[in-house]
């Protein structure tokens, strides 16, 4: 028979647990169940939760089209300086996020680095807009996907690439037929763990593209809103958000809960 | 059409040189021990490394990267995709050339009814046993019609029955095969039943070619006699006298001069707890240094000068009581040594 657990271990563990877990309790707890139905079809609930849900899958998409070539490139291509450029790539994930919408303001706002020709060449302003908040979402969410995706690329022997190449295959083909089927599982992680980062967005999204009602309002900015004027509302759009974050982690339960 | 083949490939500290020619249906198998350079040989082939020259019929391949190479090549664990159908494996090779997916399909339906996996069509790679997968991945390289047929170890994963029936039913594939083949391995018996041409590799260069009889007969080096299984030595020969260069004289039936190579096969060493009287005859006196059991005979590793393998009946290890550290006498045939010149 094994001794028995040391106090000294189960104690912290037993008031860490609660301390993740009793917010959460205490939310479902608060929660003003007679009106949440009424407050859940509320005009600014909807738009808000329509409006994330478009802008983080939209996020996604745009980290799927640059971040899945940039992760095989960091995994395959043989770059100088390659560990240089992988670290680079997860800074966004430690910055914080109001930084990073200091720096797209920075980079894309009307006086900004590139913002500024985008105005007066095309007349395009990104910040405060809809598109605004695609970005924000996209800048902070992307390292998240070219992580999961570089680590399958890194995982997957590369010989089957070579056994491809063998067989006449240029390597676009052999990129499509033989090794994204091959890291699906990571692409798909990659991407519900991007999309999932992109609708918890916050920091980067309120200094990047502002607080507008039905243009940029996303939840967790909706959320914010309601907490000084209608803490019901607040409520009730956390626990939707709280609804989804549990939805992701059901669809990940095979990569992380059994591991 | 002939092909040849000149691989140069230096890396971390290891140097391949290695000149091959393979003639039109011919199959070449390069033998050797592992880190021989031989898996680097198929790769430069390949193009999948750099620093080999390759002509085919006077055209040369160099610089064509390894997609525009006519080769195929089933590597050792198969390396079968995954996430495709088998038919979809056989018929990758013929959609990436740019064949039509009817017709692509079609042509590796005809291939895996050839290697008599037709019903696995629709089925997925990993559900096929190591005998089926091997048979899939011969088709996938042969689908394409390579000039040049690349084998890695292709029994090498395989269990000892069906290593034993896939080996002729390759050997039968093969000699249908009209292209070049070059089999990689390190089993002597594939190399045997399979090949016409044996190349021996050791330390990235060819230490010994020849038929498969030419081989097993005079072996040249340590590591040949050893895959053949025959005493094998260096020494110096003045008439029926030999001194080897490692200790020790013998006396052959047939007189030759000069520096030569001595084999003689373990059964033919016979051993005695007395001096054995009678002639023409090499005794010497040994130490038993390890006895092993094969298939039907045992085999005594002796020290002495010269040190000697000897097969003998398990009657005979029950007579002699043989141990290691045990003093014996070997006693060997002028007439069963042969010698060639080096």
């Amino acid at each position: 028979m094994r001794s028995r657990l040391p106090v000294v271990l189960v104690l912290p563990a037993v008031v860490g647990l609660a301390f993740l877990l009793v917010p959460l309790v205490g939310l479902l707890v608060e929660a003003p169940w007679g009106t949440l139905p009424a407050q859940l079809l509320s005009a600014e609930v909807g738009q808000a939760l329509r409006l994330s849900l478009v802008c983080a899958s939209l996020a996604t998409l745009v980290c799927l089209v640059l971040g899945v070539p940039l992760a095989w490139l960091l995994a395959r291509g043989d770059l100088p300086g390659r560990g240089v450029l992988r670290a680079l790539v997860t800074v966004p994930l430690v910055l914080p996020p109001v930084v990073g919408g200091v720096a797209l303001l920075l980079v894309l706002g009307r006086r900004g680095l590139a913002g500024q020709y985008l105005d007066q060449w095309f007349g395009i302003s990104l910040p405060f807009t809809t598109t605004g908040v695609v970005l924000a979402e996209a800048f902070v969410a992307m390292p998240f996907l070219v992580i999961s995706v570089e680590g399958a690329l890194r995982a997957a022997d590369p010989r089957y690439e070579e056994a491809a190449a063998t067989l006449g295959a240029s390597r676009w083909l052999t990129f499509r037929r033989v090794t994204l089927p091959g890291v699906m599982p990571g692409v798909v992680a990659g991407t519900v763990l991007c999309w999932a980062r992109a609708l918890g967005e916050f920091g980067a999204t309120i200094t990047f593209a502002g607080n507008f009602p039905g243009e940029t309002t996303t939840m967790p900015l909706a959320v914010y809103l309601a907490l000084e004027t209608d803490p019901d509302a607040a409520i009730v759009l956390s626990i939707v958000l709280l609804l989804v974050s549990v939805g992701v982690l059901a669809g990940l339960r095979d990569r992380w809960i059994r591991a | 059409m002939t092909l040849q083949a000149e691989l140069r490939v230096h890396r971390d500290g290891f140097t391949l040189e290695l000149d091959l020619v393979v003639e039109q249906g011919e199959v070449v198998a390069l033998l050797g021990p592992n880190g021989a350079g031989k898996t680097t040989a198929l790769r430069a082939l390949a193009g999948l490394l750099p620093g080999s020259r390759v002509t085919a019929d006077g055209s040369s391949w160099d610089g064509l990267p390894t997609e525009k190479r006519p080769v195929g090549v089933v590597f050792q664990d198969y390396l079968l995709f995954a996430t495709m159908s088998v038919l979809d494996n056989v018929a990758f090779g013929l959609r990436a050339r740019g064949a039509r997916k009817a017709e692509a399909d079609a042509a590796a339906l005809r291939w895996l009814t050839r290697v008599g996996l037709a019903e696995f069509a629709k089925a997925r790679p990993r559900t096929l046993s190591g005998g089926q997968a091997q048979r899939v991945a011969l088709a996938r390289a042969l689908a394409t019609s390579p000039e040049l047929l690349l084998l890695d170890e292709p029994l090498a994963a395989l269990d000892a029955s069906t290593r034993l029936r896939l080996r002729s039913e390759l050997g039968r594939h093969l000699r249908d095969y009209p292209g070049h083949t070059l089999l990689i391995t390190h089993d002597p018996l594939d190399a045997m039943v399979l090949a016409d041409r044996l190349v021996i590799v050791e330390n990235g260069r060819v230490v010994q070619q020849g038929t498969p009889r030419e081989v097993v007969r005079q072996p040249r080096t340590d590591y040949v006699a050893h895959l053949v299984g025959l005493n094998f030595y260096r020494g110096v020969a003045d008439g029926t006298e030999v001194r080897l260069d490692g200790g020790g004289t013998l006396t052959v039936a047939e007189p030759a001069r000069g520096p030569v190579h001595v084999v003689f096969a373990p059964s033919a060493v016979s051993l005695f707890t007395e001096r054995p009287a009678g002639s023409p005859r090499n005794t010497w006196r040994a130490v038993v240094a390890g006895v092993e059991q094969h298939a039907h005979t045992t085999r005594v590793d002796l020290d002495g000068s010269p040190a000697v393998f000897a097969d003998v009946t398990t009657a005979t290890v029950a007579e002699l009581r043989l141990r290691p550290g045990d003093p014996l006498w070997v006693s060997l045939k002028a007439t069963e040594i042969h010698t060639y010149a080096r």
